[in-house]
């Protein structure tokens, strides 16, 4: 168990490549799966591995996550000693890139939390790789190798289709001392690709922010591990199981895709344990007469007259007679309307597609509705 | 504590006897109905709806999956400060103790819960009733008229009337006279088993009651013809709309097929009166490319490799590829063997049909609603078996009315 690991999510997270999907929320609020938020994962991965205090490192528009986490009752972390604690930005930051420094300044902020919580030990992470594991393995791991820090990767074998964007790679030797770490700018497809997932004593961690922070050094990840990979006791721990970092639109298409594979939709949603949630009180999916799905995921709520196919249907979704979804993501509370057909589309949440509308993209080049619009 | 102007009562320590194995071991109020609920759901949600927080749900029968469901009441919004979801099972006092010996007595038992919140009025509810209804105007409306007693009725088929208890009203909807279950019923008007009392007066009358030694201690044999006779204020209270009793196994399936219309009667999908329920963990359900869906309701957590048409099913029920599955309710976790056949079968939580079973097939033409299958909670059945339309299969009996078949 580790119920002496802190747990925090850093929410200083590239949304670059996200475009349109990110414009009014931040990646961690982006659905995901049909009637997920992309930080119900590592989230709940925490809560099952035993982890019941997490802190939430929050930068920007968090008004979507707020709304999603509340008081953290559906992650079981409503609780009267530690439980899920928001940490927003001070004050005096009105927030912009050029005016906040980096994440470390965020964390110096937040000190006080860190220094009260009673756990030795503290499980850092971003939001936008989506899993399922249990954290309990690589935190043994990290006990029995008496190591300084360890971080969590994937040895990604070469696969069509499948790249990452802007990885941490690692370079980790026979004994599993990671020697070196850089973070690359482009397409990645293979190697070990870092979970942005950290090990480490809370210790230690104040020891980084504090040292970076004296000499104008504001970035977790570049200056306070790789500049230091030497000076550290630093082992990698491989994950063995399905990874998909989201931090573009192709990516973002391509894992929610992915879900229509039983085998990754059984791994991604129960291995390690459930991925928990807000639930919405949706009633089952409602088939009527000239319904025709196939190779699809469906969430609640949704009443459907027409055809989909390989395509997710997130909660409350109403697809009209005669119309057609091929290849697309509708998010929740959506009408497509009578005869409409879509094709390679991402819709975002609250649009409407008006009746006999064509919209066709491309499966390598997606296109995004956005959030309210009207078609 | 802080008073309340109205406390429902939910009756819900019924057996549902007639719903066979799927209330051997819960129950009626907690059988799973319409892929996620159970039928309690919609009282609860009917409460949370219209305003009422402070509820008491008096239980008996088989108490214990019931309790464990309703829980401190957090799906329903009945976890409050003051107020909320009370389960309120009989217990021993100094002067010994009983079990609930009716509906009325039920109360009367739990007279000192009701009068902690010193209401003026009191809503009595049945806990295994399918309907969206707004109380708060109905107690509007027994305010309005200053009645003693407002007893909600439905129209029903004048056919069917012979199966209720009518209510025969003049002009003003006051109730003159009550005929449980009429052989020739004078009205359609059916007692929905919903009534407002101002508390007070009912006080009384189950005070009194719980003397007769003689009395069912009822609500509708005793209490109600008392009070008729004493000339209280009775007055109906029409209710439009759906609104069903499940009491068989041939009302409960009626009544989830009802669901698949292409308009149906009662809208599960109002997100002014959501029906709340628990939730299960699980993701949207999958169809797989060999799957076929038509006509359904499909929960959360389905794994669907075969077809399904005209069914309704609940959360994490897989159906393997080839088995096809018509005309039936498949409940929670169970599992569909491939090439297996389903046809008007009620399959009960966690139960296995393995693959190419022949479940309800040899229905003859008449196609009469008595041939429903129902196979209970966690049963097994092999490979290859035949289960004859109408059988109703538990883990006790599973070799009687099964018959190994061939594969054709």
């Amino acid at each position: 168990m580790m119920k002496n690991v802190l747990g925090i999510i850093n929410l200083h997270e590239n949304e670059e490549l996200l475009k349109e999907i990110t414009r009014s929320r931040p990646v961690a609020a982006v659905p995901f799966g049909g009637r997920f938020r992309i930080i119900d994962f590592v989230l709940s991965n925490m809560v099952n591995s035993g982890i019941y205090n997490v802190g939430i490192v929050v930068k920007h528009q968090y008004r979507s996550l707020m709304d999603h986490l509340r008081s953290g009752k559906e992650w079981d972390l409503a609780r009267k000693r530690d439980g899920l604690f928001l940490l927003p930005p001070p004050d005096h930051i009105h927030y912009s890139n050029s005016i906040y420094k980096g994440d470390l300044e965020h964390f110096h902020n937040h000190v006080d939390f860190l220094t009260r919580s009673s756990q030795d030990y503290v499980l850092i992470t971003s939001s936008h790789i989506v899993y399922n594991a249990n954290f309990n393995e690589a935190y043994q791991f990290h006990l029995a190798k008496q190591a300084d820090i360890t971080i969590l990767y994937k040895d990604e074998q070469p696969s069509p289709g499948k790249f990452f964007s802007m990885a941490t790679l690692l370079s980790v030797g026979e004994d599993g001392r990671v020697t070196d770490m850089g973070i690359k700018s482009g397409r990645t497809s293979s190697g070990k690709i870092g979970l942005e997932a950290f090990i480490m004593s809370k210790r230690l961690l104040l020891q980084i922010i504090e040292d970076c922070v004296a000499r104008g050094e504001f970035d977790f990840t570049k200056e306070g591990l790789i500049k230091n990979i030497h000076r550290y006791k630093i082992y990698g721990f491989p994950f063995q199981g399905y990874v998909a970092k989201i931090n573009s639109i192709q990516a973002y298409y391509r894992a929610n895709m992915d879900l229509l594979n039983p085998e990754v939709w059984r791994e991604l949603f129960s291995k390690s344990g459930p991925i928990y949630t807000k639930v919405k009180d949706e009633a089952p999916a409602n088939y009527r007469e000239h319904a025709d799905v196939r190779n699809s995921l469906v969430a609640n709520g949704c009443v459907i007259e027409g055809r989909v196919e390989n395509s997710i249907l997130f909660r409350g979704v109403r697809v009209h007679k005669g119309a057609q979804i091929r290849n697309s993501i509708v998010m929740q509370k959506r009408e497509i309307g009578v005869n409409a057909v879509l094709d390679s589309i991402i819709c975002d949440k609250d649009v409407k597609i008006t009746d006999g509308k064509r919209l066709m993209g491309d499966k390598n080049y997606v296109m995004v509705i956005e959030k309210g619009m009207v078609v | 504590m802080r008073s309340k102007e109205c406390v429902a009562m939910i009756l819900a320590g019924g057996q549902g006897s007639r719903l066979g194995v799927l209330t051997n071991t819960l129950a009626k109020p907690a059988v799973p109905f319409g892929g996620k609920y159970r039928l309690i759901d919609f009282t609860l949600s009917n409460c949370h709806n219209s305003g009422f927080d402070t509820v008491g749900v008096l239980t008996q029968y088989q108490p214990l999956e019931l309790h464990t469901y309703i829980g401190i009441g957090s799906p329903w919004d009945l976890d409050r400060n003051t107020g909320g979801v009370y389960i309120l099972p009989p217990f021993v006092q100094a002067r010994g103790g009983e079990w609930y010996k009716g509906t009325a007595n039920a109360i009367y038992q739990n007279a000192a819960f009701i009068d902690q919140y010193s209401p003026e009025y009191v809503l009595m509810l049945s806990g295994d009733h399918i309907y969206k209804m707004d109380y708060s105007l109905m107690l509007k409306a027994h305010k309005a008229t200053q009645a003693d007693a407002t007893i909600a009725v439905i129209e029903v088929p004048w056919k069917e009337a012979s199966r209720f208890g009518i209510m025969n009203t003049d002009a003003e909807g006051r109730i003159r006279e009550f005929d449980e279950k009429p052989k020739e019923p004078k009205n359609n008007l059916a007692s929905m088993g919903v009534y407002i009392f101002t508390w007070k007066v009912l006080k009384a009358y189950l005070e009194s009651d719980n003397k007769e030694a003689a009395s069912d201690h009822d609500f509708g044999k005793n209490v109600i013809p008392a009070m008729l006779q004493a000339g209280e204020k009775m007055m109906a209270y029409s209710f439009d709309g759906y609104w069903k009793d499940v009491g068989t196994i041939e009302s409960l399936w009626e009544a989830n097929m009802d669901l698949l219309s292409d308009n149906p009667e009662l809208d599960l999908y109002d997100s002014d009166w959501r029906i709340f329920s628990v939730n299960p963990t699980s993701p949207p359900h999958l169809v797989a490319p060999s799957g076929k869906v038509r006509r359904s309701l499909i929960s959360v957590g389905c794994l669907i490799f075969g077809e399904v048409e005209n069914s309704v099913l609940f959360a994490g029920v897989t159906i393997g590829p080839g088995a096809v599955v018509k005309d039936s309710v498949i409940m929670p976790e169970a599992h569909i063997g491939a090439g297996a056949y389903l046809e008007k079968a009620i399959v009960g939580p966690l139960a296995v049909i393995e693959e190419g079973c022949q479940i309800g097939c040899d229905r003859g033409s008449a196609g009469t609603n008595a041939d429903i299958v129902v196979v209970g909670e966690q049963v097994t059945i092999p490979a290859d078996t035949v289960v004859s339309s109408g059988a109703m299969v538990d883990r006790l009996n599973v070799s009687l009315h099964t018959a190994k078949g061939g594969r054709s």
